[in-house]
């Protein structure tokens, strides 16, 4: 299993595993991701979906495998070691600053590209005021790409539901990533927004960004997806493109249960 | 109306002052009265009572305000509990009392030092910011209760530390005839009691009330405009989101322990300059003077005046002063003239249990203070001047209130 890093994988996870006192919560996993494609991660409740996002952003110390992103082996590292190397999250129950506003929320996701230093800000160089102005323009600016540019001053927590879900990801995006992971965007979502959704994701996507994201709705999955791993009781049950996956036994006993 | 131009052309330069909308921001018609209150007290004050004294008290008020903005930083920005704030407060002053008076003539090291003050302040200022930093590197791993009962008892300590260490700092004797501050020149005039504006060249601050306030002035002017500037930058959004949502903040590339560490070094570094200045301005520093009741009065201001607000803790830090220093210490002597006022001046006499009206009002000084945060709290939780934010937090927290409940009725 000692593959080298191929230049056109974005990610590969080798063997991850993540064990709760008694509970392998993901069981020696392994895939790769490729530069450019959108890889989704199915699998029912409980399947360590979440854990494996949490693993590879550094909210978890894996407990054994590697994490290779873009050819460097980041396991173990810091989650604002992972963000500053370039993979952005969002996060299932969505986590935004609530009281800040929309457009600050965009704004802290600058940060970590953002060079002004403690005397910049304490005294307001010249330096540190464009960078400002720059920010905000480029913050407004992902604002109107998710679609919000209206909202920008308003609290975070006083926005509808589905565009919390759109700013969670204009933040992400501000981070400048280079992998995009999206953990169940479409929940809660009406028809309608799942399809809006998917178009975002296509936006993205020509930005030269790779998603890869959890999801619950098999049709958003199936939709806009290149390949999918299905993970069931945190182990890898299937791995290949909709179609394959789609007709796989293991996975149809997964979701619908063993058949008698 | 008749003569449209001459308008035009006047309110051009008013225009462009935005004078009206300023005055509409309440943050700055804050800033704004306080200014002009602060550049007119010393005059007005001398005019009025004939003597310095109110400015005295309020060059005294000022170091409270200092800690209060610096405390601001850590608690109402990084949403940081500190109980231990005294502390770096103590260390400032004491760094400025060692380097500044003849204790070191009568320790180990047997040679005093005068370092100037303009030096001390700010050696004082990194001394503490260092030591925040120190304290902070092991601690702030630890969130919310945990963080407030370290700082707590790094708060004990310090004190404690400088009582003990009495071949160096004296101990419980103190250190006394601290150095003044001095000047080249300085400016005095008719706002300090004498007639005429004069130049006094190469002046002494010697415990010159004017001469302080207007110090401390400069000071807190400063602190202002650098704290105010943080709020505003990359940092201070930074701080804002941690206080908001660790993980997310991480997620989002924030290095939370650095940032968490700069928010204590910086609000440390305000009560090290708070400390000199209380070092040179009272010219005795004991470590009495440092108990956790300074901690946690500086955190009433703090709460009281509006948590994260800058010119809501200033006067929160004012009232909070004027409550402790004014009103409850001319409180038992008020009370018997009013006694007397309406007939009941029998009461002021004391006689057998009865310390007399005033003895008792005086007991019960401090039951009336926590009876006044008390009425403050319920009637304002938010404090004086709440953030923006604060105030749509206990906005929104009434509001779910309502909801649960509404909620629950028709379950039963």
């Amino acid at each position: 299993m000692s593959e080298q890093p191929r230049n056109d994988n974005i990610l590969e996870l080798t063997d991850l595993t993540k064990r709760f006192g008694g509970l392998l919560a993901v069981d020696s996993v392994s895939l790769q991701i490729r530069r450019g494609e959108v890889f989704a991660l199915i699998g029912p409740n409980g399947a360590g979906k979440t854990t494996l996002f949490n693993s590879v952003t550094g909210l978890y110390q894996p407990t054994s495998g590697t994490v290779i992103f873009d050819g460097k082996n980041i396991t173990g590292s810091k989650p604002h070691q992972v963000a500053r190397l370039g993979i952005a999250r969002t996060f299932q129950n969505i986590r935004l600053f609530d009281y800040m506003s929309a457009l600050d929320n965009v704004r802290v996701g600058r940060h970590v590209r953002m060079h002004a230093k403690l005397w910049d800000s304490l005294f307001k160089l010249p330096r540190e005021r464009r960078e400002e102005e720059r920010v905000t323009e480029e913050a407004m600016e992902l604002l109107r790409f998710v679609g919000i540019g209206r909202q920008a001053n308003k609290y975070a927590r006083n926005l509808p539901y589905g565009q919390q879900r759109r700013l969670e990801i204009a933040r992400a995006l501000a981070t400048e990533p280079k992998l995009l992971l999206l953990d169940e965007p479409a929940a809660g979502f009406t028809p309608q927004e799942k399809v809006e959704l998917m178009q975002l994701v296509q936006k993205i996507l020509a930005r030269g960004i790779t998603v890869f994201l959890i999801e619950h709705d098999m049709k958003v999955v199936m939709g806009i997806s290149e390949r999918i791993v299905v993970l069931d009781h945190g182990e890898k049950i299937a791995d290949g493109p909709p179609e394959e996956v789609r007709k796989d036994r293991r996975v149809i006993e997964a979701y619908l249960g063993k058949s008698a | 109306m008749s003569q449209p131009t001459a308008v035009a052309k006047r309110s051009s330069f008013w225009a462009r002052l935005h004078l009206r909308e300023r005055i509409k921001d309440r943050d700055t018609a804050i800033y704004g009265v306080l200014l002009i209150v602060a550049l007119a007290w010393p005059m007005a004050t001398y005019f009025v009572t004939g003597s310095s004294f109110l400015t005295a008290q309020a060059s005294h008020a000022g170091y409270w305000v200092l800690l209060a903005i610096g405390l601001n930083v850590v608690v109402g920005f990084a949403g940081l509990l500190d109980l231990g704030y005294a502390a770096f407060f103590a260390i400032g002053a004491y760094c400025y009392a060692l380097f500044a008076s003849f204790q070191l003539a009568s320790s180990p090291l047997h040679h005093a030092f005068h370092l100037p003050f303009w030096l001390m302040l700010f050696v004082g200022m990194f001394v503490a910011a260092a030591a925040g930093a120190i304290l902070g590197f092991p601690t702030l791993r630890l969130r919310g209760d945990y963080l407030a009962i370290v700082t707590l008892g790094f708060g004990e300590i310090v004190p404690q530390l400088f009582l003990n260490l009495d071949n160096w700092t004296g101990g419980i004797n103190a250190i006394g005839s601290i150095d003044q501050p001095s000047l080249p020149a300085w400016i005095t005039g008719p706002w300090a009691g004498v007639d005429t504006i004069q130049i006094i060249p190469n002046f002494n601050f010697s415990f010159d009330p004017v001469a302080y306030y207007v110090l401390v002035l400069i000071m807190i002017t400063a602190a202002v405009i650098l704290v105010t500037n943080l709020y505003r930058s990359r940092l201070g959004r930074a701080w804002m989101a941690i206080r908001e949502d660790e993980v997310a903040a991480a997620a989002m590339g924030i290095n939370t322990v650095t940032t968490k560490l700069l928010a204590f070094a910086i609000g440390a570094s305000f009560s090290g300059f708070a400390g000199a200045y209380y070092g040179a301005s009272f010219g005795l520093v004991s470590p009495d003077s440092f108990l956790f009741v300074v901690s946690i009065t500086v955190l009433v201001m703090v709460v009281l005046g509006g948590m994260g607000n800058i010119p809501g803790v200033i006067v929160g830090a004012i009232a909070i002063y004027f409550v402790l220093n004014n009103l409850l210490v001319a409180l038992p002597s008020n009370v018997e003239s009013v006694a007397n006022a309406v007939g009941l001046g029998s009461l002021n006499k004391s006689s057998g249990d009865w310390p007399g009206l005033g003895g008792e009002v005086q007991r019960l000084q401090f039951l009336l203070y926590g009876l006044i945060l008390v009425g403050m709290m319920l009637l304002r939780p938010q404090g004086l001047f709440p953030s923006r934010v604060r105030e749509q937090e206990l906005k929104h927290d009434a509001v779910v209130e309502e909801e649960t409940v509404a909620e629950q009725v028709p379950a039963r």
